[in-house]
């Protein structure tokens, strides 16, 4: 009796560990899948509202007038990589998707584009930061396309150095996107003069944060750097507020933090944070107009990078198509590259040949609450890195599919 | 002076948010353990109703302007409210199955309204302000310690002593207990035992709600929180002995303080730790530290 509720207990244990991976099907000619977390820390960031922005960019795109036959289907890797390679492979084999976007959580991003690469077909990253993809793990496959932790190190971190911020600790989630994010910064602080006393690495998810704030503390860092994101980050700010750490002249840097985050925080806490982003809607009047849409669609919640990132890829992915004429993965990737990018949230850009895809980043500064005029109006630009020094240049990357 | 190349100082810092932890593991896995001692239900909603703590917390201050001393009295009661009419309508009707029945159930509700709050209000969580009273803290020299932090472990510690000795010294706690041993015979002694069912497990998800309400100035009040603690807590209730009262209280600090030092030595093992301690536990003692092999 006893034995068989313990089984049943440890049984239910698990089941929590692991809710059930739940895959549309459908079938059709292009069929594009969003592969995210639907459900846990990173929902807010990519999520439903990353399904959203692809079923957008097909209806603008006007597949339907131009006689091509789209279909977005969507699943919740739950941020597991054996979770995200089995729905990889199912979609791949047995669901007919043609290519994969989107994908956060940087450890299932890399599972997805070997498998990607071994199908011979399309994926094309936006919610992912390890700039590992378009380094010793690039692929002919696989396009990365909003961010990467190089271009959040290099923004944020020089920055910071330059202001006198010179000794870090690092706070970093304990998966291949935390230790990219603080391998790339901890470059940057390294080349701009600063030096790193200490780094802490943390479980992912957490939940308590105040015993590794409380060790960052001791170090006398100047910068208490923040390498995770989404729920991670936020808590990890509000404790930081909660045991003094900011009033005691250490300063945080929140390496990657996204708009949703900011909303959760509140201004009163977030004020005067400083990061790096790709996109912000309210950069400019087709932003602007493409985030109302999306809003009013999503809840009255505001779109994030990434899933301005997903609106902007699906558009580049389908006018590839719409000139080669075929859905063929590894072609489509070819033809993408060879073709410059244009759409109403990035503007102009290029890809290069590792997969990297080119356009400028935004250091933001979060406003006082009395500056914040309206919903969502988070932040102030304090300046504008122009897309050739945004991103790693190619040579630096170790990617093999680039001769150096 | 150095503890394995640890200055005491930090170490004593890290202990006392260990304990901090502890106060929220002792605190739900209590619940759990009156639930599970007289329903035999093993609750796995426990988690979803902490986090209807803290969002029920947040609704009553932004929608209702009730600050959080209000919301500490309200809330156990509102949730606890919800739990009588889940004990009634659904539970009532499994006592009679498998454990698995009861598991289904409630896994399947928690999984529900943890849906539920995420459509509704996404997954980034909302903040919830810290009372004016309690803001600030104290420098202990080693370390900052944030007032509030102070007021969960008094609370916490309060809440499970009283608890403890309701159930272990007074004559309501002396029904509960032979209610559980022979629910037939209490019966024919002219107790209601039906309703001290219902009334317990109102109790036990009251006390996760007050759990929640607690959390919500610390973490950010968002779906997931509950889920994210409720596996480490049911891993507390196992090493503790499940239905033991005094088990899980002691186990819930205690297990706080070992996470706590992990977390300084060993940070990547910080979460798996107390399942290690759980395997090692149930191939020692497979009925936990403080139970009792039935």
């Amino acid at each position: 009796m006893k034995k068989r509720l313990l089984s049943t207990l440890i049984a239910g244990m698990c089941a929590l560990a692991a809710p059930v991976a739940q895959a549309q099907i459908s079938d059709g000619v292009i069929k594009i899948g969003v592969m995210n977390d639907q459900s846990g820390l990173y929902a807010d960031i990519a999520g439903p509202g990353s399904t959203l922005a692809a079923r957008m960019a097909v209806e603008d795109f006007g597949a339907a007038a131009k006689g091509m036959k789209v279909e977005v289907v969507f699943a919740d890797h739950q941020n597991k990589p054996d979770v995200g390679s089995t729905i990889a492979r199912t979609w791949y084999d047995v669901d007919k998707v043609d290519a994969i976007f989107d994908v956060p959580t940087s450890s299932v991003a890399l599972a997805v584009s070997q498998i990607t690469r071994e199908k011979g077909k399309a994926f094309l990253v936006s919610g992912a930061a390890t700039s590992d993809l378009t380094g010793k793990a690039c692929s002919p496959n696989t396009i990365h396309w909003t961010y990467d932790t190089w271009m959040l190190a290099n923004g944020t971190g020089s920055a910071i150095v330059k202001t006198g911020g010179d000794s870090w600790f690092f706070l970093t989630a304990d998966y291949a996107f935390g230790h990219a994010l603080e391998r790339d910064t901890e470059a940057v602080v390294l080349k701009s003069g600063g030096k790193v006393l200490g780094k802490v690495r943390h479980p992912f998810p957490g939940t308590d944060f105040s015993s590794f704030l409380l060790q960052a503390q001791a170090s006398k860092a100047k910068i208490i750097g923040l390498a995770n994101a989404g729920g991670d980050t936020i808590n990890s700010i509000k404790q930081a507020a909660e045991f003094g750490i900011v009033k005691g002249g250490q300063n945080l840097a929140g390496l990657l933090v996204f708009i949703t985050d900011i909303h959760g925080i509140g201004l009163p806490t977030a004020q005067g944070l400083i990061f790096t982003e790709s996109w912000y809607w309210d950069l400019n009047e087709p932003s602007r107009a493409w985030a109302k849409r999306f809003a009013a669609a999503n809840g009255n919640k505001y779109p994030s990078m990434v899933q301005a990132g997903v609106y902007s890829s699906v558009l580049h992915y389908l006018k590839a198509i719409e000139a080669i004429k075929t859905d063929d993965g590894t072609k489509v990737i070819a033809q993408m590259k060879a073709m410059p990018t244009d759409d109403p949230l990035f503007g102009k850009g290029t890809i290069r040949a590792d997969g990297r895809k080119l356009h400028p980043a935004y250091l933001v500064e979060v406003k006082k609450p009395a500056e914040s005029k309206a919903p969502y109006d988070y932040y102030k630009i304090r300046a504008t890195i122009p897309a050739d020094q945004a991103f790693r240049p190619m040579d630096q990357g170790d990617c093999p599919l680039v001769k150096k | 002076m150095e503890i394995f190349g640890v200055p005491a100082q930090a170490l004593f810092g890290q202990l006392l948010i260990g304990l901090i932890n502890g106060s929220f593991y002792a605190l739900l896995s209590l619940g759990l353990a009156v639930i599970f001692g007289l329903l035999n239900i093993i609750n796995f909603t426990h988690g979803a109703q902490y986090t209807m703590g803290a969002f029920v917390a947040y609704l009553l201050l932004n929608k209702l302007g009730l600050g959080y001393w209000a919301a500490l009295v309200i809330v156990p009661l509102l949730v606890g409210a919800t739990g009588v009419v889940i004990e009634r309508f659904m539970l009532s009707r499994l006592y009679q199955l498998d454990h698995l029945y009861g598991l289904l159930l409630t896994f399947g509700l928690a999984l529900i309204i943890q849906g539920l709050f995420r459509n509704a209000y996404g997954s980034s969580g909302l903040p919830y302000t810290m009372p004016e009273q309690l803001r600030g803290g104290q420098n202990l020299g080693f370390m900052f310690l944030p007032n509030y932090r102070v007021w969960v472990i008094v609370a916490s510690l309060a809440v499970c002593l009283s608890t403890w000795f309701v159930i272990e010294k007074t004559k309501l706690g002396s029904y509960l207990r032979a209610a559980t041993e022979n629910p037939a015979l209490v019966q024919a002694f002219g107790i209601n035992v039906p309703r001290m069912i219902t009334l317990t497990y109102g109790f036990g998800v009251g006390l996760a709600a007050l759990a929640g309400v607690m959390a919500a100035p610390i973490y950010q009040v968002s779906p997931q929180m509950g889920g994210d603690l409720i596996i480490v807590v049911f891993a507390v209730v196992v090493i503790g002995g499940m239905g033991s009262i005094m088990g899980s209280i002691v186990t819930g600090f205690s297990l706080g303080l070992i996470e706590g030092l992990t977390k300084v030595f060993y940070p990547e093992a910080s979460n798996t730790v107390i399942f290690i301690i759980m395997a090692i536990v149930l191939l020692i003692r497979p009925a936990g530290l403080f139970g009792t092999q039935k």
